[in-house]
C-alpha cells in the first residue's frame, strides 16, 4: 500500500492575470507572456526576484522555460517545460504544489502566452502529423475531434443541434464577459449552417483563434493569505494520458478525463454534485460533451441532453465555461492557463456580471494533443479547506 | 523472429514492405496481440519478440469524417478509422464510395494505394 499523501489545500494561486487577449499587435509570444507574469505579480503583491521556480511551454519555442527565465532575468530554483499541449498548465500546478509543499521552492510561476493571431491567422502550432495519419491528410488536430464526434454521434445517438448549444452556450456566457472576444448573438441554426470544415464539425464549432496569455502565481497555503487578494486553493489534481495520435485512442468516447478527474476529485474529497462552476478546455464542441460525461457531471452517452436547450448556458443547471471559453472569449493555443484563471476570478467573486454566486468550488480542466492528455484541477475558496 | 538491435526499426520495415506492394502488421510472440501502428515492443506485454503477418485485409469503419475543401483545391475527402479483424485500427480512406455514403459499420477490404504525397499508402474499399 502506498502511503495517502495528498496535496490537498498544500498551495494557493495568490496571484492571476491575462493580458493580450484577442489582438495584441506587434507583441511576441513572449512578450504577451511577460505582460502577464507582470499583471500576476502585481496582483498577488510579489516583487519578480521572489520567483524561485518558473513553468511554461510556447506555441513555437521547444526551450521556452530557458527563453522566459531569460527575459525574466531569472535563475530560478526549477525550471519547468513540461509539454503536453493544452493541459499543461494544470499539470504545472501539481508540479508547482509538489515542489511548494516540499519547500524545494517558495514562489511558483505559471504562465502562458500566443499571438497566434497577429502573428499567423491559425493555430500556430510545432507539430506535424504523424507518420501512419499523414497519408490520409487528416486537419490537424480538427478532423481527430471530427472522428470523436461522429463516434460520439453513432454510439449515442449526440445530435448536430446538441453540438451546436455547446457553442450558443460560450456565446451566452461571452455576452455576459465585456473581455470576451466574440459577443454577438449565435444561434443554434446559426452554428448548423456555418462552413463546413470536417463533418461532423463546422466553424462555430471549433475554438477561435486569438493573441492572449495568462499567469498565475502560486505559495504554500500557509502564508497565502499575506497577499492583497483571497487565495485560491488547490484541493485536488489527477491527469490521464491515453494516446498521442487519435488512431491510437482505443475508445474515441472515453477520455482520459475519467481517470484525470477521479484522480483529482478523490484528492480534493468532493463529487461532481458539489462543484459549483466548471471550466473546460473547449477546442470543439465535443469537447464539453466528452468531459463533462467523463468527469462524472453525466452519464456515458447523456452528454448531449446536458449541454441541449441551455443546460450550460447562464440560468442552466451546471454553469460552464463562464468567460466564454475557447469558443467565444480567448483561445490563443494551449487554452488551459485560461480555465485557471476563470477559476481564480470565480472564486474570488470577481467575475462581474457573469459572477456564480456562491462560488466556493470550482473543476478546471486541461486537454492537450488530440483528446490525449487530460488534466483536472480542483481550485476551492477558504470555506473548501 | 525480429528483435532489438537486429536491422533497421520497425517503421522503416513496414515502409519497406509497402513500397513492395506488401501490407503486413506485426504480431507479438510473447502474447498473441497484433499491433499497428509498428513498434519496437509490444503495448500489450512488453516482449520484444515482434513478427510481421499478412491480415485478412478486412475491416470495419469505426468512424470517419469529410474534409470539406474547395473543388479547385481538390475537392472533399475522407479521412477514416478502420477496425481490421485482427483487432487492431488505423487511419486510411476509402475509395470506391460516395463520402456520404461512408458509416461507422461498414465493411471494407484493404489494398495498396497511393497517399496525399503519391506515397504508397493502405486504402479501403467496400466490401
Ligand atoms: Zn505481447
Amino acid at each position: 500500500m502506498r502511503s495517502k499523501l495528498s496535496l490537498r489545500g498544500k498551495a494557493a494561486i495568490v496571484g492571476a492575470a491575462l493580458a493580450g487577449c484577442g489582438e495584441a499587435h506587434g507583441k511576441s509570444s513572449m512578450e504577451i507572456t511577460i505582460e502577464g507574469v507582470h499583471g500576476a505579480l502585481a496582483d498577488a503583491g510579489i516583487a519578480l526576484g521572489e520567483v524561485d521556480a518558473i513553468a511554461t511551454c510556447q506555441p513555437l519555442d521547444m526551450l521556452s522555460g530557458l527563453t522566459l527565465a531569460q527575459e525574466l532575468g531569472l535563475n530560478p530554483r526549477f525550471t519547468m517545460n513540461n509539454r503536453m499541449g493544452g493541459s499543461s498548465f494544470l499539470s504545472h500546478t501539481l508540479w508547482a504544489a509538489m515542489l511548494l509543499e516540499l519547500r524545494l521552492a517558495d514562489t511558483v510561476l505559471i504562465c502562458y502566452g500566443s499571438n497566434q493571431r497577429t502573428a499567423s491567422g491559425k493555430l500556430m502550432t510545432a507539430l506535424g502529423l504523424p507518420t501512419y495519419e499523414a497519408p490520409y491528410k487528416p486537419l490537424f488536430p480538427l478532423s481527430s475531434y471530427a472522428l470523436a464526434a461522429d463516434r460520439h454521434m453513432t454510439q449515442f445517438g449526440t445530435t448536430r443541434e446538441q453540438l451546436a448549444d455547446v457553442a450558443v452556450a460560450a456565446r451566452a456566457w461571452a455576452k455576459k464577459n465585456p473581455d470576451a472576444f466574440m459577443r454577438d448573438p449565435l444561434t443554434r441554426e446559426d452554428v448548423i449552417a456555418s462552413r463546413p470544415v470536417s463533418d461532423p464539425l463546422r466553424v462555430r464549432d471549433c475554438c477561435l483563434v486569438t493573441d492572449g496569455g495568462g499567469a498565475i502565481v502560486m505559495r504554500r497555503a500557509e502564508t497565502a493569505k499575506d497577499h492583497p487578494r483571497p487565495p485560491v486553493y488547490l484541493l485536488g489534481g489527477g491527469e490521464g494520458t491515453t494516446h498521442r495520435d487519435i488512431s491510437e485512442m482505443a475508445d474515441l468516447t472515453v477520455t482520459g478525463a475519467a481517470q484525470s478527474g477521479r484522480t483529482a476529485m478523490d484528492m480534493a474529497g468532493v463529487k461532481p454534485a458539489d462543484i459549483d462552476v466548471v471550466q473546460l478546455y473547449d477546442a470543439f464542441t465535443i469537447n464539453v460533451i466528452l468531459f463533462l460525461e467523463d468527469l462524472g457531471f453525466c452519464k456515458k452517452g447523456e452528454g448531449g441532453a446536458f449541454v441541449a436547450n441551455g443546460g450550460i448556458a447562464p440560468g442552466g443547471h451546471l454553469p460552464v465555461n463562464t468567460n466564454g471559453g475557447g469558443l467565444s472569449c480567448v483561445h490563443p493555443g494551449m487554452y488551459g492557463i485560461f480555465t485557471l484563471v476563470e477559476a481564480v476570478r470565480q472564486l474570488r467573486g470577481e467575475a462581474g456580471d457573469r459572477q456564480i454566486d456562491g462560488a466556493e468550488l470550482v473543476l478546471a480542466h486541461g486537454n492537450g494533443g488530440v483528446l490525449s492528455s487530460q488534466v483536472t484541477n480542483i481550485l476551492g475558496t477558504e470555506a473548501t479547506l | 523472429m525480429a528483435g532489438i538491435g537486429q536491422g533497421p526499426g520497425p517503421d522503416a520495415v513496414f515502409a519497406a514492405k509497402l513500397a513492395e506492394g506488401v501490407f503486413e502488421i506485426q504480431k507479438c510472440g510473447g502474447c498473441g496481440t497484433h499491433v499497428f501502428h509498428p513498434r519496437v515492443i509490444c503495448p500489450a506485454c512488453g516482449s520484444a519478440d515482434l513478427g510481421w503477418i499478412a491480415p485478412t485485409g478486412r475491416g470495419t469503419v469505426y468512424a470517419r469524417t469529410v474534409v470539406r475543401r474547395k473543388p479547385e483545391r481538390g475537392g472533399d475527402y475522407n479521412v477514416v478509422l478502420v477496425d481490421l479483424e485482427e483487432g487492431v485500427r488505423m487511419m486510411s480512406r476509402i475509395d470506391g464510395i460516395a463520402h456520404d455514403q461512408i458509416v461507422a459499420g461498414l465493411k471494407v477490404t484493404a489494398s495498396i494505394g497511393e497517399g496525399a504525397e503519391g506515397d504508397p499508402a493502405v486504402v479501403f474499399r467496400p466490401e
